[in-house]
Parts: structure tokens; C-alpha cells; sequence
């Protein structure tokens, strides 16, 4: 399908025509700060914001889902069996992710959807949602996300891309998912011609974002020897395993699971958890692999940018949203640990 | 879809309390639907996640043996909210049942080989499941001489005591029962900790495989013995224990490195540890 222009004028009437056939997520400006929210009329759609404070993976990932429920009343012959919660799973839009997001889902499927396991809630999400994601033209000072492998306009994990081209919007459509939502809204757009400028503006766009570190440096290091590097002990200092870098991180996935029991009724609940938190590892023994600060700090940033480049021989889990940069209460930057990573002997000293 | 985190309902069938302190138990469990049994098609060294709707679920070796048909057994030690609530279930109940999970031991690998197991205490659920697999007579010839250290601190804390004492019985399984220490004049086995008695009954590495698994104190003691007797690192294999919620390699908390003990383990030979951060 040929690139196509929507103006600004149009662009309501076309979120309209979206909204009709779809659930449609976009950003909404709720207090200080924007978030993905499913819209209830075309004005709460914001596009004008730089980064969510959290990141869009509460879609795929809500912070807490209900699994299962079950029945404990004696009289019921199926107490104690667990079913399905019912899900909405009706196809749905998310308008105006950043490309570095979409890009972060791609890094989550390796975890969540493999060859031999398949987490069923991830997976039917995934293939029920169309993402049109919005090109990054004005990066925040923490934003590196060309030196983790994706970019402002980066495509891989979306379905159109959106570009502000000032009077309106350029869209293009990358997958047969892109291709429909275009043709729906086709009433509100017009052809764009040959000379869209993306090419430059993607090029401006990337020339704006600093270079942080390489990942591939770190991947070619030995396992063993970054964990026992001595850099750890500096790393961790300031660290109050307050865990909010884990929250508002794209590719921060690991869940706890509980039960929740009200009168006779119950609940299986996942809900997200941190490799900050000592409960994360703790046995029932009361032996616990990463009793110590520096232990889970070291598996923080071992995991984004060791463990799983080695694992799925790939590049790290990590967009370079800076979200955990902005997040953190004592100044921890995952651009110098990073190059601290990198550099021949961890001792690189920013 | 299959849902991997829906648990198969199952009904307990029997409990048997296997130690003097009331620790340990034994929980028999039938499948509610028979298709279910066929779905749990495990293999000896893998674990399942018991689950009780209202409390939580737990990850626990799976005792019984891929021969043993119509039921599975899991042996649970009494120490947080689930196994408590477990020890107070009786027969008959309805609960749930996650797996087959792990990787199980490498049973290709020991084909042809001599096996030496050693246990301590009550991780012997899944050796016992090994034990059971290996006497089997569709199995037995599959392998060499098959040896059993087995120790607990004392004669009421052995885990399985009548199939230990019919094991002792037979001819193709040399069995070497211990204990720390005990008064009971009629004791006829061995006294003395593992590593000590490992070291006097010396099992010959010859073409063979040590399976490890009991107490960390036990396992730290034990392998130089092994690497005496000329056990090389990547024929010691040993399962380990973590805190695990989804059990398939997803939640994210198990991990050794780059391993998920859950999926990729929980068997690793010795060799392979030595690759990974010593985080476990």
C-alpha cells in the first residue's frame, strides 16, 4: 500500500472511524503525566507528549491480571477447580506508541512466547492488537535508543508508522494489520505523493540522540567475569531497591503469582514483581540466592544486558527508553553502567 | 490454546506421614479426568507444581515413577502456608496439579552406564522416582551396577523405609543405608554421614554417573569425595531447589545466569554450574 497523508483536520474523524471498529489505546494526559488509556471520546487522544511516565506494557502485561477464579463453598461440587477468567480479547488499536516501546514487545516475546511455551494471555493479545506507532522526533535527554539497536523511526514492532509532517500526518503501512486500519480510515486521508521527507527526518531525528554504550562489547565479554567484576560494589551503593526502575521498564517482565480469597470466592491474580525485592528469590527455607543488595542489582542489569543477549543471541532487553534514568530516586543511569560494562576491565569511571 | 498455568484438578488418594518428626508426607494424587494423566506424561527428575485454590502453589519433585501407572506422588516437607495446609488435607480432597516441568535427568545419556545415586535427607523424591524407573523390569538391563547412598540424620527420618528395605533385598541394587546416628540396637545398617560412607563403600567411577542431591552441606562434602573416586565434573549431576511462581521459564525469578532453573534445569551437572554464577 502507498504511503498516505492525513491532515490535521482529518485526523478525529479518522481515530473515529478506528474507534468504531476497534478498542482504541492512545496516550491521555491524566494529572502531570500522559499514559495509554482506552479512549472514550476522540479529544482525550494526545499525541503531543514526549514519553509515558509508565510504559505501554500494562496492555500486553497489566500490572494485575485475574488469571482464574474458583469457588470454595463446601455445597459446590467444584470447589477448588480452577477456570479461566473471562478477557476482553476483541481486536484493538494502539495509536501513537513510540517506536522504542513497540520495539520493547518484540524483546518481551522471546520470553513470553516460545516454541515449546506459549503464555496464552500475551500471546492472543499480541495477535488481536494493531500498532500504529508515532516517529520520535524530539528525545528526551535520557532517551539512547540507537545505541541499543533501535531509533526513532524504527519499524520493527509496528504495524504503521506515523510521522508528523507538520500540516497533518504521514502514515505508512507496515503489515497486512497496518494495511486494514489504513484502508478503514481511508475517507479521512489522501495519497502522499513521492516526496515525503522521512528519510531526513529520520536521519535528524537519530543525529539528536546521544550514544550511550555498545551492547555488543558487553556480549562478547564472559559471563562470569562481569558478574565477579569488582564494579558491582560501586553500582550498587546508592541503591535503595525501591524497584521503580522495574515498573516503568518496557521489558521488565517477572510476575508473582497470588491467591486472593474474599468470603467464599477466589481469585488467582498475577501480578507484576521485582528482582529488587529480597521476597522475589526467597525459599521457604529461608535460604535465599540474592539475600544482598548487590546481588539483585547485579542481576537487574546483568539479565537487560548480558544474560539475555546470551540466552537468545541477540541484542540486550533494552530500548533505550531512559525511563529507568528518569525514575530513579538516586541518580542511577544505565548509560554508565552500560559503559561501565563495556569498557575492557568494567572500571570505566563517568 | 492450552492454558500452562491452569492447573489439572485431582483428587488425593492417600497420605502417608513418612518420618518421625511429621514433617514429611507423602500425598498419592489421582486425576480427575483421565485425560489429563495422559497430558502429565512425566520423566523421572521433573517436578509439578501442586496448587490449593485459596493458598498458592508449590514446586515439588515428582517421587513417584514414569512405570507407576494411574496415579503420581509427591513427598512435601511442612514449611510455609501451602505445604501447612497440605499436611492438614486428608484423602479425598479436590486439589491441583501443574506439569510435567524441567528437564528431568538425562536418561539417554546414563544409558549403558553405571549409576551411582546419593541422597540425604529428604531430597531423595525424585531419586527415589529414578530408583523405581531403573529397577523396572522393562528397564533394568538399560543400565550397569546401580548403587544408593542414602542418609538422613536418623532410622525415623528415612523417606520410603519398606521399598528401602526391599531394595536392600535384591541383587541388582547395592544399597547403602546410613544414618548420623542412632541408639536403636537392632539398627543394621550403616552409621556415619554420606561423604564418609560414600568414601568407604567407593562406588567406581568406571564408565559410571554420580546423581547428586541432598543438603548443601552434604553436596559440599560429597564432591571431592566423587572427584576422588575420579568422577569428572560433567558425569556429577545434581537438581536444585528455587522459588519458582510460573514454573515454564516465564515469571522470571529462577534463573542462575542465563538458565531458568525451572525450564532449562532443575538438572545440571556439575560441569555446567561451574559455567554460571554460583547465585543458588
Amino acid at each position: 500500500m502507498p504511503d498516505i497523508r492525513i491532515s490535521k483536520e482529518n485526523f478525529p474523524g479518522a481515530i473515529k472511524q478506528l474507534m468504531d471498529r476497534y478498542r482504541v489505546f492512545a496516550p491521555v494526559k491524566k494529572g502531570r503525566f500522559h499514559e495509554f488509556a482506552l479512549l472514550q471520546n476522540v479529544e482525550q487522544a494526545d499525541l503531543g507528549f514526549s514519553n509515558t511516565l509508565l510504559s505501554p506494557k500494562g496492555l500486553f502485561h497489566p500490572q494485575a491480571e485475574r488469571m482464574f477464579e474458583y469457588s470454595l463453598a463446601r455445597e459446590d461440587p467444584n470447589a477448588g477447580i480452577l477456570k479461566e477468567a473471562q478477557k476482553d480479547f476483541s481486536p484493538r488499536v494502539i495509536l501513537g506508541i513510540r517506536p522504542c516501546d513497540a520495539k520493547a514487545f518484540e524483546l518481551d516475546d522471546a520470553n513470553f512466547n516460545t516454541e515449546s511455551i506459549k503464555d496464552p494471555w500475551w500471546v492472543q493479545r499480541r495477535e488481536t492488537t494493531t500498532m500504529i506507532g508515532l516517529a520520535c522526533e524530539s528525545p528526551c535527554s535520557t532517551c539512547f535508543c540507537t545505541s541499543m539497536g533501535t531509533g526513532p523511526f524504527d519499524t520493527a514492532g509496528l504495524d504503521v508508522l506515523l510521522v508528523n509532517i507538520g500540516e497533518g500526518y504521514a502514515a505508512r503501512a507496515l503489515t497486512e494489520k497496518g494495511t486494514k486500519v489504513l484502508e478503514i480510515t481511508s475517507g479521512c486521508s489522501s495519497p502522499a505523493g513521492d516526496h515525503l521527507p522521512l528519510a531526513e527526518r529520520q536521519q535528524a531525528a537519530e543525529q539528536r540522540i546521544g550514544t550511550a554504550f555498545d551492547p555488543a562489547a558487553i556480549a562478547k565479554k564472559e559471563m562470569l567475569e562481569l558478574y565477579n567484576s569488582p564494579a558491582w560494589e560501586e553500582v550498587q551503593f546508592a541503591c535503595l531497591n525501591c524497584g521503580a526502575c522495574t515498573f516503568v521498564c518496557p521489558t521488565c517482565w517477572c510476575f508473582d503469582i497470588q491467591d486472593e480469597v474474599c468470603a467464599d470466592k477466589g481469585d488467582r491474580l498475577r501480578l507484576w514483581d521485582s528482582c529488587m525485592f529480597p521476597l522475589f528469590t526467597l525459599h521457604g527455607s529461608g535460604h535465599n540466592p540474592r539475600s544482598n543488595k548487590i546481588q539483585r542489582v547485579r542481576q537487574r542489569f546483568m539479565h537487560k544486558l548480558k544474560y539475555y543477549q546470551d540466552k537468545y543471541n541477540s541484542g540486550p532487553a533494552c530500548v533505550g527508553c531512559g525511563r529507568c534514568v528518569q525514575a530513579c530516586p538516586v541518580n542511577i543511569d544505565i548509560r554508565q553502567v552500560g559503559q561501565k560494562m563495556a569498557s575492557p576491565d568494567c572500571s570505566c569511571s563517568i | 490454546m492450552d492454558n500452562p498455568y491452569l492447573p489439572y484438578p485431582v483428587r488425593i488418594d492417600s497420605v502417608i506421614t513418612e518420618t518421625e518428626d511429621r514433617n514429611l508426607k507423602t500425598f498419592t494424587l489421582v486425576f480427575i479426568n483421565a485425560e489429563d494423566e495422559r497430558k502429565f506424561e512425566y520423566i523421572a527428575g521433573q517436578f509439578g507444581m501442586l496448587s490449593i485454590a485459596g493458598l498458592g502453589e508449590i514446586p515439588i519433585g515428582i517421587a513417584s515413577s514414569p512405570t507407576e501407572k494411574g496415579f503420581v506422588k509427591f513427598t512435601v516437607n511442612k514449611v510455609g502456608k501451602v505445604t501447612t495446609y497440605l499436611h492438614n488435607m486428608e484423602a479425598g480432597e479436590i486439589m491441583g496439579v501443574r506439569g510435567p516441568m524441567g528437564n528431568s535427568y538425562p536418561w539417554d545419556l546414563l544409558r549403558g552406564s553405571n549409576v551411582v545415586i546419593i541422597g540425604g535427607g529428604f531430597a531423595f523424591t525424585t531419586l527415589r522416582s529414578s530408583i523405581v524407573y531403573m529397577i523396572d523390569p522393562k528397564n533394568r538391563s538399560k543400565f550397569g551396577n546401580i548403587d544408593v547412598v542414602y542418609g538422613a540424620r536418623s532410622p525415623g527420618l528415612l523417606l520410603y523405609k519398606d521399598e528401602l528395605a526391599e531394595w536392600e533385598k535384591r541383587s541388582d541394587i547395592n544399597m547403602h543405608i546410613t544414618v548420623d546416628g542412632t541408639n536403636d540396637p537392632n539398627w543394621k545398617y550403616n552409621v556415619g554421614f554420606v561423604p564418609t560412607v560414600t568414601k568407604q563403600k567407593a562406588p567406581s567411577a568406571e564408565n559410571a554417573y554420580a546423581i547428586i542431591c541432598g543438603p548443601p552441606i552434604m553436596i559440599k562434602f560429597t564432591l571431592p569425595v566423587l572427584t576422588e573416586l575420579g568422577f569428572p565434573p560433567e558425569r556429577i549431576i545434581s537438581s536444585l531447589e528455587m522459588r519458582m511462581k510460573c514454573g515454564i521459564g516465564i515469571c522470571g525469578r529462577c534463573n542462575i545466569g542465563t538458565e531458568y532453573v525451572c525450564k532449562d534445569g532443575p538438572v545440571f551437572t556439575l560441569e555446567q554450574l561451574a559455567g554460571l554464577p554460583a547465585e543458588y
